[in-house]
Formats: structure tokens, C-alpha cells, sequence
């Protein structure tokens, strides 16, 4: 069974005079627990595709279906459930808000979801754990390192057990040494069966992927599966 | 409701990261509402003190005094109150409980005791003042029917007149001066305080015959006669009972009336519309104020949301709904307003009593419960009205374009 289905998905912004097409009729199914990369130059269109994916935007035209529900054609509080029950986003920048904890950060996506504060006390706390910051629940994201907070990033994300994980470029600011240990901890979710979509210009990155996507000017030039992963 | 708590709380933490900037977005509030407090609280602690005084007048009481129009004045012609207008409203009419004349001094030298010298109001009366004007005695007695036949020089003062005097404690048997005349004290009044500026207990009474026979023997006397009715219901008929007397003996046809007849109801209800307009006026006044500082809070409320476009942006990311955010700007808007109202509520109180307490012979300052209310809910309906176009704007914010802003 196919968690994501694509059909003819096209996307066009209005610039000035001139209509962009940023995505043009792209098809694709993604399975449950894969491991896919989207790679490709810059305006190719991989961002886009993410914000599709992940129901921040609407194609222009052509069905999104995510776990067989049309997202193509919902309004801006359906999106939002969307992506607060289905969706996990790892951002390259963390996007962690400033003034809560770690452990608050976690929680976030819980209050929309109408949880009580203990139990998301409890649910926050326990996915901390799994990625690893035990000890750094109380800091606020000023106080933790690059990889903390990517790390807090991907525990908000997870935290809502959704279908899939989207992460854009989520190494792009961490150090060599750092992106290891995240990458190695990507590596460890998609193993507990995890969907991961993931976003990225390098190919170091791509290779820990199963399944590799190369867009180009809005459409797919390429879809291999990944030989050598791990 | 759920969300309405966790949105309070977002709002909470907001407000306590910028501590020091929801105090100066909150000042105009504070200022406002404060201003208004003040203001309503020393002009509701007047009339306050207006109404009790009044209470210690007694609702039953009439006083009859003369009037003469400025034309009758220009023609000569001055209205009178006699002796014998009392004797006709004492014998012809019904309803009356008690009823006293008063006869004024018409002399200018002042009340001596050894070395000191007072101006109080000297008035001369019958035993019935007592009954009329609710005056009490602290020490001696008050004036005997037989004082007035014998026409006693002996005299009832007001604590006033005793302190202004330097006489002892207890002045009673003490002898003053009043118009060349040696006057023995027999009684002294309980103090009644102030109205409306009117020491009210800078008083000599004198009986009524004594009073005549220090102002010299005057054919035309005018004397203000007070009374109390029975029962109050039927204040009208006596009023006009009294009016008709006296048209009748001063021969009045087409005329206006050269006497006026006013019950102490009436004078409390022109004082009470005074100070009502006047809470009104200044309390409009201050509370422009409050929508200056409405504006100021509806101005830190948009720079706040574009400062925080992006955290707005992830939020939405993950899975903040329209109203959500909607509700979390409103909320933090109110709070700020509801908390600048409080603040202000207290300073305000604070600084009425205060001032009242400064200027002398003020009454003290009185917060009447509907100024509290009505404060403390014009700020939150500022901080609603004020706050719902940032609020709107956050929530419309695109996710896309959010979390790329900078």
C-alpha cells in the first residue's frame, strides 16, 4: 500500500509578468517505511515538492493523496491537521521557538492536538529520551548546540508519531562530526519503520537514502534505488 | 476551553519575555485607567459626603426663607418672613412635626472671649431647633421654652466657636461677649463636621427673644423658619399648604412668590446632578487617555507580530490552526490591557485617597464599585478591539512565507 500518491502534480507562482512553473506534472507514489532523498540543483523544484508533501502549500493542479485522503483539496485548517497528525518537518535552521524549552518545543505540536500537559509531559519527555537529551529537557534552544537542537527538532517531529518525517537539507548547518550522529540517528528511525523524506544537495547524504530522487526543472529526471545503502 | 488555557498560557510566557516592554506597552493603560480612578473616586468621595451630610439633615425637613427677585429688589419691594408667618404656619397648618424660626444677627461685631475674637454664625431659635436640625448635646443643655419667655442671655455654642475661642473643655458656665453683651453658655453641640465648605459648627444659638432684643428693636425682621413634617408622604401638601399662607398674608395675586420653600431632598438632588456631570465630564475627559493607550497597545501588538512572523510561520508548521494563533494574540493583548488595568486601578486608588488626604478639608476619597467595573472593563474591551487587527494579521500570515522571513 502506497502512503503517498502524486498524480500530475503542477505547481506555477505568478512572478511579475511571468508565470514560474515550479513543479510540472510530477507523479510518484511513496511507500510506508521508506527512505527517499530528493536532490537536485537549486530551483529545481525540491522545495516545493516538500511543501506539498508536507501540506504547507496546494499544488496548482493534480491529486495528492496521503494515506488515501485528497489533501489537494482541503482549506487551511484542514492542512493544519494535516500537518500536525501526519507530517514530523525537520528544518535545515532547526525553526525551534526561542523562548520555550526543549522539552516545551516537544510539547508544542501536542496543545494542537488538544493533549492534557501531563500527558504531554510524559510523550515529550520519552521521545527526548530516545534522541538523546535526557539531561537537556529544561534548556532553552539558546543553550544547546547545533546537533541539540536538530536533535530537539527531530524529537518535536516525531513526537506526534506521524506518517511521515520531512527533513530539508536537516544537515545543512551542523558541523561534519555532528552530521554523523544525526544522520546515524535517521538511520536508527527508519529502522524502527519510519517514512523518511528528506531534502538535499549533497550527495554524502543522499547515499545513506534507500530510494533517490533528482528533480530538475520541475520535473523528475531520476529514480534509483540506492545499492550501497549502509 | 482547552485551548482557550493553553492560549493564556503562550500569552503569559510572551508577556513575561519582554517584561519591560509589556510594562511601557501597558503604561498608557495604566495611566489611563489610573487618571480615571483618581478623578471619579475624589469627585464621587464629594457628593458622597454631600449625600451623608444630607442624611444628617432629616428628608422631612422644609425651609422657608425669604426671596426677593432682582426686579423687586430694583423696585424696592423686599420680601420678609415675620414672626407672625410663623404663628399662621404653626396654627394653620397640619402635618407639622416640629417647627423653629431662625432669626440671624444683624449685627457685625464679633463673638469675644477674654483676649480672642470669632465670627461664627449667631442665630437666634426656640427649643424646637433641636428636633428640626438633629443637633445634638455633648455637655450642659440646649435652650429651655422659658429661656426664650425670660429672655435668658445664655446661649448654646458649637465646638467650633469653642476652640476658635480658647475656651475650656467644658465651656459650660463660661461667660462670652457677643454684641456687648455678656451671654452665658449653657450648652455645648456635638459636633456635625462640614458641608459644603459651611463650618457647620461655628454656631451660637441664642434664644429667639434674646436674639431680638441684641439686634435692637427692629420692626422689620426677616427670619427663616425650618420645620420637619410628620410624615414624609405628605411633604407636598404641607409645602403647598405653606405657600398658600403665605401668598395669602403677603397679599401675592398674580405675582411670583417672595418666599422660597425648600426641603433638604431637593437641595441633595441639585447638588447630586452637579457632581454627577461633573464625574461625567472629567471622567470623559481622562478616559481619552485610555484610548491613547489602546492605540499604543494595538501599535506594540503589530510590531510584535511581524517580529515574530517566523515563529508564527512554525508554529503554523506544526499544525497551529487560524484561530489558534488568532486566539493567542487576542489573549496576550488582553492580558496586558487587564493587567495594566489593575495596575492602574490601584494606583489610581491610591492616588485619590492621596490627594484627598492633601488638600485640607476634603472628603476623603470614595471608589464607587461601577467605576472599578466599568474601568477594568474598558481595558479589556481595548485590549479586544485593539489587539483583534494584530491578532488577524498573525493569523493570516502564510506558513511558507513566515518561515522564510528573516
Amino acid at each position: 500500500m502506497s502512503l503517498i500518491e502524486l498524480k500530475d502534480i503542477v505547481k506555477h507562482y505568478v512572478m511579475g509578468q511571468e508565470t514560474v512553473r515550479a513543479l510540472d506534472g510530477i507523479s510518484l507514489t511513496i511507500s510506508a517505511n521508506e527512505y527517499v532523498a530528493f536532490t537536485g540543483s537549486s530551483g529545481s523544484g525540491k522545495s516545493t515538492m516538500m511543501n506539498i508533501l508536507g501540506a504547507l502549500d496546494k499544488p496548482s493542479s493534480g491529486s495528492y493523496l496521503l494515506n488515501n485522503r485528497d489533501v489537494s483539496q482541503l482549506n487551511q485548517d484542514e492542512l493544519a491537521d494535516i500537518r500536525n497528525r501526519e507530517v514530523g518537518f525537520i528544518f535545515q535552521s532547526f525553526n525551534l521557538l526561542p523562548r520555550l524549552s526543549a522539552l516545551g518545543n516537544v510539547m508544542q505540536p501536542l496543545i494542537y492536538r488538544g493533549i492534557a500537559l501531563k500527558a504531554r509531559e510524559q510523550a515529550a519527555s520519552a521521545v527526548l529520551k530516545r534522541v538523546g537529551l535526557a539531561d537537556r529537557m529544561h534548556h532553552l534552544p539558546n543553550q544547546l548546540s547545533g546537533g541539540q537542537r536538530q536533535r530537539v527538532a527531530i524529537a518535536r517531529a516525531l513526537v506526534t508519531n506521524p506518517s511521515i518525517l520531512l527533513a530539508d537539507e536537516p544537515t545543512g548547518n551542523l558541523d561534519s562530526t555532528t552530521t554523523t550522529d544525526i544522520m546515524k540517528l535517521f538511520d536508527e528511525l527508519h529502522s524502527e519503520g519510519n517514512t523518511i523524506v528528506m531534502v538535499t544537495h549533497e550527495p554524502e547524504i543522499a547515499r545513506h537514502c534507500h530510494r533517490v530522487v533528482r528533480m530538475q526543472d520541475g520535473k523528475l529526471a531520476d529514480d534509483y534505488f540506492n545499492e550501497k545503502a549502509h | 476551553m482547552f485551548t482557550f488555557i493553553e492560549c493564556l498560557r503562550s500569552a503569559l510566557i510572551s508577556i513575561k519575555a519582554h517584561g519591560f516592554r509589556s510594562i511601557l506597552t501597558t503604561l498608557g493603560i495604566i495611566i489611563g485607567v489610573a487618571s480615571v480612578i483618581a478623578t471619579v473616586s475624589i469627585v464621587q468621595g464629594l457628593s458622597y459626603s454631600i449625600g451623608q451630610q444630607f442624611e444628617g439633615l432629616g428628608a422631612n425637613s422644609l425651609s422657608v426663607y425669604s426671596y426677593t427677585s432682582f426686579e423687586d429688589q430694583m423696585k424696592g419691594r423686599f420680601g420678609r418672613i415675620t414672626a407672625d408667618d410663623l404663628q399662621l404656619i404653626t396654627d394653620r397648618t397640619e402635618g407639622i412635626e416640629s417647627i423653629t424660626p431662625m432669626l440671624a444677627s444683624r449685627f457685625t461685631s464679633a463673638v469675644r472671649f477674654g483676649a480672642k475674637s470669632t465670627t461664627g454664625r449667631v442665630i437666634g431659635t426656640t427649643n424646637s431647633y433641636q428636633q428640626v436640625n438633629q443637633l445634638f448635646i455633648q455637655k450642659g443643655r440646649f435652650l429651655s421654652e422659658s429661656d426664650n419667655q425670660t429672655r435668658r442671655r445664655v446661649c448654646v455654642i458649637g465646638t467650633q466657636v469653642r476652640d476658635n475661642l480658647l475656651l475650656p473643655e467644658n465651656p459650660i458656665g463660661e461667660f462670652i461677649e457677643i454684641n456687648s453683651e455678656w451671654v452665658k453658655i449653657i450648652g455645648l453641640a456635638e459636633p456635625k463636621g462640614e458641608m459644603l465648605g459651611f463650618k457647620q459648627d461655628d454656631i451660637v444659638l441664642l434664644p429667639y427673644s434674646t436674639m431680638q432684643s441684641l439686634n435692637g428693636n427692629q420692626t422689620q425682621v426677616d427670619i427663616q423658619i425650618q420645620l420637619t413634617v410628620t410624615n414624609l408622604d405628605e411633604m407636598g401638601t404641607v409645602t403647598e399648604k405653606i405657600r398658600k399662607l403665605l401668598r395669602q398674608s403677603h397679599r401675592i395675586k398674580n405675582g411670583n412668590d417672595d418666599f422660597k420653600i425648600q426641603s433638604s431632598e431637593q437641595l441633595k438632588e441639585s447638588f447630586s446632578k452637579i457632581t454627577s456631570a461633573v464625574t461625567l465630564v472629567m471622567g470623559g475627559i481622562v478616559s481619552i487617555s485610555l484610548l491613547v493607550g489602546g492605540i499604543g497597545i494595538m501599535n506594540i501588538m503589530l510590531v510584535s507580530v511581524t517580529e515574530r512572523t517566523r515563529e508564527i510561520g512554525i508554529c503554523k508548521a506544526i499544525g497551529a490552526k487560524r484561530h489558534y494563533i488568532l486566539l493567542q494574540f487576542l489573549m496576550e493583548s488582553l492580558v496586558l490591557c487587564l493587567l495594566g488595568g489593575l495596575i492602574g486601578l490601584m494606583i489610581g486608588y491610591v492616588l485619590g485617597m492621596g490627594l484627598a488626604a492633601m488638600i485640607p478639608n476634603f472628603p476623603p476619597a470614595h471608589v464607587p464599585w461601577w467605576a472599578v467595573a466599568i474601568s477594568v472593563g474598558f481595558s479589556a474591551l481595548i485590549g479586544i478591539v485593539f489587539g483583534i487587527v494584530p491578532a488577524a494579521k498573525a493569523a493570516n500570515l502564510d506558513p511558507i512565507e513566515s518561515l522564510r522571513y528573516e
